[in-house]
């Protein structure tokens, strides 16, 4: 629901999203649309333009052109930020609580800037905080410190939830349990922006993605769409109980390439690739040892469309 | 300051700003800074000098006062310059640096409601240790009761003007907790100098002595002692102070920035 005019529409839209600072461009026309109740991933490596894209949907900073709707509202117009502030919720990575306020405190305190706000208790025993509420911030670990940055983004009830970087320095159990929040969140009706740059918590969460690259969307759709989009292949590896001349299998419609990795053979394609090896294979009185089949990722994805590795040279991992 | 957004937001709970100031009040507690320089400080060398000199002898130097009265009013103003140069603009200084206010700012409430709690806690801070000083001085070290008690409470108000807008000033040029907390130094020991806590306003030399009087400093105890001793205070060091607060607040209204 629009907040300013009460109809439906996207509840954000983002129009040729440009910011630079300085001779940087951080964002360079970028454009998407989020619809209600959807869990929408913002996703690539570091730099690309998310952040400062949240940035700007947060009314913390000022697109240098193009435009931002959030349910209707504009964040840059400061008549609009008291609304946009009650229906959004949001976790940012550059902000830190007060060091020597403890947990329940913290907790208190952003409950009571809002007229409906969440069960703090729910909430933290979710976040597996339960414990920790007479610790002071400071003595908090990343991941602990991170997960209440999550309780105070979702504290309001919020209509749409920001979550920036959620799950960096988080350990595997607490990620999973953070995705179990977020599905149950979403639930509720509640509207999810993830920035991310893991890929595996944008296929389990995500009902769409924009792949962002350099400060533009270099694609969106679901995460399996753009899977598919990008060949959508498998790999199927394997030992041939003996030998054997490739085009045995680069004859056959499923399969793309094969490969010779040592003893390994590496078929890559689509389709029903696995079986159509197998039965290849058994026609020649071959057996395969050691199958392995991997599916394309959201990582190989982003490789294919934007040339250019996730988490490889040349990108910098944030810590 | 960049956020020109309603400063009273219709539905932001008014109850949040009594949290803000209990979580202020619990963060001064933990890091008593300005409470041990604005509180324990005063209060200590009160008692230190109220036990070390004589309390009751004249001394011709000082224009007939005795050695302590001179000190009344230089404590009484060095609680006020202290808890608003380390008070509020340390804790703003490092909230900015931290991300604080920036996490502040998307919620319902305006970051300057932490400001205005700031402000609040320290005047709170203010009052009771002023009460708390003269009460001391008065029954333990036979000081007479204010001769003007509502030109005492004007001097004091107008000393808290002058002395937090300075504060405010300082909290909008520091860009860090650290260079707060040396710029309120490098405004705290002079400002006293000019009080006359090194050697009284009465034994400084005239071009000092006029010096002083234009300092904030300088002209709190000014007015606070002819407050304490002789009467309603003159013009001329409240106009001072008001200029202070003035100058030094529309300073930092200009160059605040809440990031």
């Amino acid at each position: 629901m629009n907040a300013r005019t009460g109809t439906d529409g996207p509840a954000i839209e983002v129009r040729h999203l440009r910011k630079s600072y300085g001779d940087m461009t951080a964002v360079d026309d970028v454009s998407f649309s989020v619809a209600e109740g959807e869990i929408f991933g913002l996703i690539g490596p570091n730099g690309a333009g998310k952040t400062t894209t949240i940035e700007c949907a947060l009314g913390l900073r000022t697109p240098d052109s193009g435009s931002i709707r959030v349910l209707g509202l504009n964040p840059g117009a400061d008549v609009d930020k008291e609304q946009l502030h009650l229906i959004v919720g949001a976790q940012l990575q550059a902000s830190a609580l007060p060091a020597l306020l403890r947990v329940g405190e913290i907790l208190g305190l952003y409950r009571s800037f809002y007229r409906r706000p969440a069960d703090a208790d729910e909430l933290v025993g979710v976040l597996g905080l339960a414990g920790k509420r007479r610790s002071f911030y400071k003595n908090l670990s990343g991941g602990q410190k991170q997960r209440l940055s999550l309780a105070l983004a979702l504290i309001g009830r919020p209509k749409i939830a920001m979550l920036d970087e959620m799950t960096t320095g988080l350990d595997p159990q607490a990620r999973r349990d953070t995705w179990g929040l977020i599905e149950r969140v979403r639930d509720r009706g509640v509207t999810i922006v993830l920035v991310t740059h893991y890929m595996d918590e944008a296929e389990r969460l995500c009902d769409r993605v924009a792949l962002i690259d350099r400060g533009a969307v270099v694609a969106i759709g679901s995460p399996a769409g753009l899977v598919e989009r990008a060949g959508g292949g498998q790999r199927v590896r394997f030992v041939p109980s003996g030998p054997f001349d490739n085009r045995l299998l680069t004859g056959l419609p499923e399969v793309k390439d094969v490969e010779r990795h040592g003893g390994h053979v590496v078929v890559s394609g689509s389709g029903e690739l696995v079986s159509a090896v197998i039965l290849a294979l058994a026609a020649a009185g071959l057996t395969a040892r050691g199958v392995q089949v991997e599916s394309a990722t959201l990582d190989d994805a982003f490789v294919l469309l934007t040339g250019r590795h996730l988490h490889g040279e040349g990108t910098v991992l944030r810590p | 300051m960049s956020n020109r957004w309603s400063l009273l937001p219709a539905s932001t709970p008014r109850a949040a700003f009594g949290m803000i100031v209990r979580n202020e009040a619990r963060l001064g507690r933990r890091k008593p800074v300005a409470l041990f320089a604005g509180a324990v400080v005063p209060t200590f060398l009160l008692v230190l000098f109220g036990s070390l000199r004589p309390t009751n002898i004249p001394v011709k130097a000082l224009g007939g006062l005795t050695d302590f009265t001179v000190y009344v009013p230089i404590f009484l103003a060095m609680v006020v310059a202290a808890l608003a140069l380390f008070g509020l603009p340390v804790a703003l200084a490092s909230y900015r640096q931290q991300g604080i206010l920036r996490r502040l700012s998307i919620t319902p409430v305006p970051p300057a409601w932490v400001l205005a709690a700031q402000f609040v806690l320290n005047l709170c801070f203010a009052a009771i240790e002023l009460v708390l000083l003269l009460a001391v001085a008065m029954a333990g070290f036979g000081v007479a009761a204010p001769k003007s008690p509502g030109g005492l409470v004007l001097a004091l108000a107008a000393a808290i003007a002058a002395l937090f807008s300075i504060g405010l000033w300082i909290s909008a040029i520091a860009r860090t907790e650290q260079a707060a907390g040396l710029l309120a130094l490098a405004y705290f020991f002079p400002m006293l100098f000019f009080a006359g806590l090194f050697f009284p306003r009465a034994e400084m030399p005239k071009p000092l002595l006029d010096a002083s009087n234009f300092t904030p400093l300088g002209a709190a105890v000014q007015a606070i002692q002819s407050a304490l001793l002789n009467g309603f205070p003159p013009s001329v060091p409240l106009l001072v102070m008001a200029a202070y607060a003035v100058i030094f607040g529309a300073l930092a209204v200009r160059f605040f920035r809440w990031e």
